[in-house]
C-alpha cells in the first residue's frame, strides 16, 4: 500500500501546499473534472494525494487514516487538545499565518486586558442575569485558555462562521476567532485585547503516530521525511 | 474509557449498606441532569469536565459529573431536617490526558443536612469515612475554606475589592495576583493608568466607535466610575497582604497548624472566630475518635476544585500510588444550598455537608480487581 498524505481539497491553503511540496521536489496536482476531489503526486515513489476539507485532517490523523496530513496548528489542537500521542508536528510551513485572539467592542473603551475582559463579566452576569458569551468555534482552545488565567462569568457560544458579526446581532457579547490582518475585526467595530494571542497558527505538515505502516509505507514515509530534511 | 468492574460495584454496595445501616436514606439521581443548572453553578469550566448531551424536548443535558447537586435538589423538594442521605452510581467524566484516568466511574456518598450542629456533622462525616477507610495505608488532608472567607471579607479595604477577591477564591493565581495588585505591589493592567488620567481629568472617555452588543454605554460608565473609586482606595496594607499570604500557604499537622494560624490573627484579628470554630471542630473530630494530632491541615486545599465548597474539606489518598486521584472527597458546601435553593426557599442556605467514595480505587489499592 501507499503513504497517505492528506492535503486541504481547495483555495490557498491548498496552493501553498502544493507550492512547499513542489519546492522540495514533489509535485502535487488535482486531477480528473474540475470539481472531482482526486490527486495525484509525483516526483517520488508510493505517496497518494488525498483531498479533504482542512477542518476534517486533524480527525483523519488522529484514527490513523493518513498518515500524514497538512492543516492549522489551530485545528489540531482544537480537535485533539495537545494530540502529542496522536501526531507528531513534522514541519511548519511558513503561510496559513493565523492568530486566534479575543476581540471585544470597539465602544469598551473600559477593556484594554484580559483582566478588564473578566472584571466587565462580572459586572454583565449581575446586571443581565446571564453570564457574558463569547461567540467562537474553538471551544476547547478558548475554555482552556481563559480557565488557565482565571477569567469567570463567561459563557461560549458557537459560532461557524461570521463570528465577528455576532456582537451586532445580539447573540454574543465578545469573539474569540481566527485573524491574520485583523481588516474583518476593524469592519465590525471590534478591537483585539492586549497581550498575546490565544494560539499562534500557520500551516504546518504533521504526522499520525498511529496510523498503520507496512514495510513499503515506512521506507515511502522515510524517503519522503528525507526531502523535507 | 474504563469499565465497572464487578468487584468495585460489590464494594460499592458494602459502602452503600454500611451508609444505610448509619442511618442514611438512600436516594436516587437521574444520569442526566439538565445542563442550565450546572451551567449556571459551576460555569463554562464544567463543560470540559461533563459529558453534554441534546435533548429534543428538554434542550442541553449533561451526564452526571456528581451527584451533589441532584441530591441536594431532592432534599430541597421533599426533605425535612435532619437528613442523612446516601447514593451509589456512575458519575461521567471528561478525561483530557487520553485515558489513563476513568472517565466513568462508580461514586458511593453520603450527605448529612443539619442546620443545628454544623460542627458536629462536619465531624460526622468525616470520622464515618476514616473508619470506613480504615486500614487502606490512606492519608487524609484537610482544609478549612471558612477561615479563608473570613480572612478576605474581613480585609481593611472596600467592599468591592474584597468581593472581586471572593469572586477568585477558587482561582488561586487570580487571587494572589489580585491581591498583589490591591496592595499596590503589582501594577496596572495595561492601558489602566492612561484610562485613570483621563477620568482623573473629567474625560468622559467617549468613544467615536458605533454602540454594539447588550453591554451599555451606561454599564460602561459605571464600571470606569468603579474603577476612579478604587484608585482612590488606599492599598491593603503590606504586612496584611503578608499574613494572608502566608495563611493561603499554611500546610502543617492541625493543632501546630492553629497554633500559627492564631499567630497570622495578631494581624489579621477578624479571622478569630473561624479559627475558634476550627479549634473546636478538632475537639467534636478528637471526641468522634479522629487522631488529630496527626491530622494534616492545609489552609488551600480544596480551592482548585469545582467552587462550592465553602467550609471545613477533607480528601483520602494513597499515599504509596501517589498516580491514583483521591480515594475519597467531601465538605461542607453551604452556600451551594442557597444558589440551588433561590427559587424555592428564597435563596435560604441550608448547611450541608458530604463526600464521596470511588469504590474502584478501593478495590485497586487492596489489589483486587
Amino acid at each position: 500500500m501507499s503513504v497517505k498524505i492528506g492535503v486541504p481539497s481547495k483555495g490557498r491553503l491548498m496552493e501553498k501546499t502544493f507550492d512547499w511540496f513542489a519546492a522540495r521536489g514533489i509535485a502535487m496536482k488535482r486531477t480528473g473534472a474540475e470539481r472531482e476531489y482526486s490527486g495525484a503526486v509525483e516526483g517520488i515513489e508510493g505517496v497518494d494525494l488525498v483531498l479533504l476539507s482542512a477542518s476534517e485532517i486533524p480527525r483523519e490523523l488522529a484514527a490513523g487514516r493518513i498518515h500524514l496530513g497538512v492543516t492549522g496548528t489551530d485545528l489540531v489542537h482544537e480537535k485533539l487538545g495537545n494530540g502529542k500521542d496522536l501526531v507528531d508536528d513534522l514541519a511548519p510551513m511558513g503561510f496559513g499565518h493565523a492568530d486566534l485572539i479575543i476581540a471585544v467592542p470597539d465602544c469598551w473603551v473600559d477593556v484594554e486586558t484580559l483582566d478588564d475582559l473578566d472584571a466587565a463579566a462580572a459586572a454583565f452576569r449581575a446586571d443581565h442575569g446571564f453570564r457574558l458569551r463569547i461567540a467562537t468555534k474553538y471551544h476547547r482552545l478558548v475554555r482552556d485558555y481563559l480557565r488557565a488565567h482565571g477569567v469567570a462569568d463567561y459563557q461560549l457560544v458557537d459560532s461557524q462562521g461570521a463570528t465577528e458579526g455576532t456582537i451586532r446581532n445580539g447573540t454574543a457579547e465578545a469573539v474569540a476567532d481566527i485573524t491574520s490582518t485583523g481588516e474583518t475585526l476593524r469592519a465590525n467595530h471590534l478591537k483585539i485585547l492586549d497581550g498575546e494571542p490565544i494560539l499562534r497558527s500557520q500551516a504546518t505538515l504533521f504526522a499520525s503516530r498511529v496510523a498503520p505502516c507496512d514495510a513499503a509505507e515506512a521506507a515511502a514515509l522515510a524517503a519522503l521525511k528525507a526531502r523535507l530534511a | 474509557m474504563s469499565i465497572v468492574t464487578p468487584a468495585a460495584r460489590a464494594e460499592g454496595q458494602r459502602l452503600f449498606g454500611a451508609f444505610q445501616t448509619w442511618g442514611a436514606v438512600p436516594v436516587e439521581a437521574a444520569v442526566l441532569q439538565p445542563a442550565e443548572t450546572l451551567l449556571d453553578l459551576y460555569g463554562e469550566d464544567i463543560r470540559a469536565r461533563a459529558y453534554v448531551t441534546q435533548d429534543p424536548v428538554q434542550g442541553e443535558m449533561m451526564l452526571r459529573p456528581d451527584f451533589t447537586v441532584p441530591v441536594v435538589q431532592a432534599h430541597m423538594a421533599v426533605g425535612a431536617e435532619p437528613a442523612r442521605y446516601c447514593y451509589l452510581g456512575e458519575v461521567f467524566r471528561k478525561q483530557e490526558d487520553g485515558g489513563a484516568r476513568a472517565s466513568e466511574y462508580l461514586q458511593v456518598g453520603y450527605e448529612v443536612f443539619d442546620r443545628d450542629q454544623p460542627l458536629r456533622a462536619d465531624a460526622e462525616v468525616f470520622a464515618l469515612f476514616s473508619r470506613m477507610l480504615a486500614g487502606k495505608g490512606l492519608r487524609a488532608a484537610t482544609g478549612d475554606i471558612g477561615i479563608l472567607i473570613a480572612a478576605v471579607k474581613g480585609l481593611p479595604t472596600s467592599d468591592t475589592r474584597k468581593a472581586a477577591l471572593m469572586r477568585h477564591l477558587w482561582r488561586p493565581q487570580r487571587f494572589r495576583a489580585l491581591l498583589e495588585r490591591f496592595a499596590g505591589r503589582a501594577p496596572l493592567p495595561k492601558g489602566r493608568a492612561e484610562l485613570l488620567a483621563r477620568l482623573a481629568g473629567g474625560d468622559p472617555v467617549a468613544s467615536e466607535a458605533p454602540q454594539i452588543g447588550l453591554r451599555t454605554r451606561a454599564e460602561i460608565e459605571a464600571r470606569m466610575a468603579k474603577l476612579a473609586e478604587d484608585a482612590a482606595t488606599a492599598p491593603i496594607p503590606g504586612d496584611v497582604v503578608d499574613a494572608l499570604e502566608a495563611l493561603i500557604q499554611l500546610s502543617e499537622k492541625s493543632r501546630k497548624a492553629l497554633e500559627d494560624m492564631r499567630k497570622i490573627a495578631s494581624v489579621l484579628p477578624w479571622i478569630a472566630p473561624s479559627l475558634d470554630l476550627f479549634e473546636e471542630r478538632l475537639a467534636v473530630l478528637a471526641a468522634h475518635g479522629v487522631d488529630v494530632a496527626s491530622l494534616d491541615f492545609e489552609a488551600s486545599y480544596g480551592r482548585t476544585t469545582l467552587e462550592y465548597y465553602d467550609g471545613f474539606v477533607f480528601g483520602f489518598y494513597a499515599e504509596a500510588r501517589p498516580d491514583l486521584p483521591p480515594v475519597a472527597t467531601g465538605g461542607r458546601y453551604d452556600a451551594l444550598t442557597a444558589v440551588l435553593g433561590a427559587d424555592q426557599n428564597g435563596g435560604r442556605s441550608i448547611p450541608a455537608v458530604g463526600g464521596v467514595i470511588r469504590p474502584a480505587l478501593v478495590v485497586e489499592l487492596e489489589g483486587r480487581t
